[in-house]
């Protein structure tokens, strides 16, 4: 509560810094954190809360703006902005390592970005941090548990964590438990149950206290097809009323489960698109996989000598049969072509389409792309 | 509220783990065997006039629970979390490091102060059959718990500058070991650093609590090192932020 007689918080001056939680006491005070913590402590409390949230409205849900972290010398994540709207299911995309990680903990104010802003649900990062934490639910990567916990001791006591009253706290755990089907294991240990159901313990725990934003790391790591397939459907669920972003390296739970997809990569942003599209944009240099049961160097002499084929690399094939990913110009059909060149030479066809993506031709072609574009 | 929260799962999981039963069982022991032999000894050289002595030998005795049980109590604290990755739960979580560390701070010294509570039983046997003097036994109670309460506070820094508890156990015994006998020898040093030592040792400070002598001195001496030992955690975890500031 504001202390008696305390000054109004436009009148606080910008230097005090004493309470910001960030800095503790003794803290360095960041240039970032313009806004003082005395106006972090009276914020919730203030009028200033009120303007905020009827600002909210109008708001995309998540925006951050020229986000940077370093780790010392090291870059974490570089220049980071991109704005998510309310309801939408965003996929972070990026190989281990990437700053996937780092970004998240800016965004749930686990610690503070070298430089850039951030703003969730219109609560900026720096001045309110408390009503950022209050409106994300969090699932780090590791899926931190307390193992000697019951489940509905585990997710009660994260209620009361989250400031839900401690006769409502039962009903809030029984409620997630039930959105996370973990009704039967209420009373189980949280040692005891498998990883699928730890994971959904984590993400029950989450979506505790019903948060507007949702951020969840790597969600569906370490789980067999059944339970990733489970998790995604809950995921999807969400979107419409709460806004997700969800991190991977999995490129099809990507397309599956999202509605537009950040591409990170070496703590750059590379992408910011909806799956569909970021499809479209990688195939402009289109990519066909051939198998055929010829002689792998005959084979490879033959198709090479087909117009519009640019290249052709040897892709391993079963036993037998040789295959290939041939490369060929743009909006070259040649589909037809490449058929009739195997079955004139007496071979079998055994398969021919495009040439599945993987992250790592993603990243190369969204790399080059951008090295086109500015050198 | 949030605190509190934090301190009643804290006290649970000291419950429903091993821990408190063991060390408060293995304290019991130990302390009950000094507790008697020391009442026979008296009982045979002294006579029956146990106000004096018996007492004072007895919580002497009894100092080898906060400097060597507490770390055993303080080393999951920080660790544990740390360790498990739960740690990153409460620092998104819309609770301030402060209601953190007070809760887990006074969970602990609750289950201390449970332990101290349970030897009542000695002076209420002896006061079945002899008189005892309520002062100076509440001098001494009084000193194991505020020795206790400044052994709590470093351990619990210590537990959060490692993610290991054996490595915070043995560090905090260490540093508690070296702050009681930092006066010990009086040949080492001149006796002007010697009247420092024995500001900031903590042994001077329980001796006076012991002989029945309840001295704002102290007191204040001990609650400032809780404060400055608390202080000192807030800052490691406070730590995180500072990484990548300019």
């Amino acid at each position: 509560m504001r202390p008696k007689g305390a000054p109004q918080i436009d009148t606080i001056p910008r230097t005090c810094y004493k309470f910001n939680p960030y800095t503790a006491v003794c803290g360095p005070p960041s240039p970032c954190m313009h806004m003082t913590a005395c106006a972090v402590d009276w914020g919730r409390y203030s009028s200033l809360q009120h303007h905020t949230s009827t600002v909210t409205e109008f708001m995309p849900a998540i925006e951050v703006e020229h986000l940077t972290k370093m780790y010392g010398p090291a870059r974490g994540i570089q220049d980071i902005s991109f704005s998510i709207e309310k309801g939408e299911i965003m996929g972070f995309l990026g190989p281990n390592g990437s700053g996937k990680t780092t970004t998240m903990r800016i965004l749930t104010c686990f610690f503070p970005p070298t430089s850039g802003r951030a703003r969730i649900c219109g609560h900026d990062i720096f001045d309110d941090p408390f009503a950022v934490r209050r409106s994300v639910g969090y699932l780090p990567e590791s899926v931190p548990l307390y193992r000697d916990m019951t489940v509905a001791g585990y997710l009660s006591f994260f209620a009361g964590i989250k400031g839900v009253p401690r006769r409502a706290r039962p009903a809030a755990a029984a409620e997630v438990m039930e959105r996370c089907g973990l009704e039967r294991h209420a009373r189980r240990m949280i040692g005891m149950l498998s990883k699928g159901f730890r994971q959904r313990v984590g993400i029950a725990q989450a979506l505790l206290g019903n948060p507007e934003v949702l951020i969840l790391d790597e969600p569906t790591v370490g789980l067999d097809p059944r339970q990733i397939a489970d998790i995604r459907s809950l995921i999807k669920g969400l979107g419409g009323t709460q806004t997700v972003i969800l991190s991977t390296h999995i490129l099809p739970e990507v397309s599956m489960t999202c509605d537009r997809v950040i591409i990170i990569y070496e703590g750059r942003l590379l992408a910011v698109d909806t799956p569909a599209n970021l499809v479209h944009r990688i195939q402009a240099l289109p990519r066909l996989y051939l198998e055929a049961d010829g002689p792998a160097d005959v084979l490879a002499a033959v198709l090479s000598r087909v117009d519009g084929v640019r290249a052709v690399n040897p892709a391993g094939g079963a036993s037998g049969t040789s295959a290939f990913i041939i490369e060929t110009e743009p909006e070259a059909a040649i589909v037809n072509d490449l058929a009739r060149c195997v079955y004139e030479q007496g071979w079998t066809l055994r398969s021919l389409g495009p040439a599945s993506m993987t992250l790592e031709d993603i990243f190369i072609q969204l790399i080059s792309d951008q090295e086109r574009i500015r050198p | 509220m949030n605190m509190l929260t934090i301190f009643t799962k804290e006290l649970r999981s000291y419950f429903s783990s091993l821990i408190a039963y063991v060390v408060i069982a293995m304290f019991l022991v130990v302390a009950g065997y000094s507790f008697y032999t020391y009442l026979v000894m008296f009982l045979t050289f002294v006579g029956a006039d146990l106000k004096v002595g018996l007492w004072q030998y007895t919580f002497h005795y009894l100092r080898f629970a906060p400097l060597t049980l507490i770390p055993l109590l303080t080393m999951r604290l920080f660790a544990e979390e740390k360790k498990m990755g739960t740690i990153e739960l409460l620092f998104t979580a819309p609770v301030r490091d402060l209601d953190i560390i007070l809760g887990k701070y006074c969970a602990c010294l609750l289950v201390y102060s449970l332990m101290l509570a349970l030897t009542l039983l000695y002076p209420a046997l002896i006061g079945l059959y002899f008189s005892v003097a309520p002062g100076p036994l509440f001098a001494c109670y009084l000193g194991l718990f505020l020795l206790g309460a400044a052994c709590i506070a470093c351990g619990t820094f210590v537990s959060s500058l490692t993610e290991n508890q054996i490595v915070a156990s043995i560090v905090t015994v260490a540093v508690l070991l070296t702050l009681w006998n930092l006066d010990w020898n009086e040949g080492v040093a001149g006796s002007q650093v010697i009247a420092v030592l024995h500001q900031i040792s903590l042994s001077e400070h329980f001796l006076n609590f012991i002989k029945g002598v309840i001295d704002t001195d102290s007191v204040v001496y001990y609650l400032s090192l809780v404060f400055f030992f608390l202080f000192l955690t807030r800052c490691s975890l406070a730590a995180r932020t500072w990484q990548g500031l300019k």
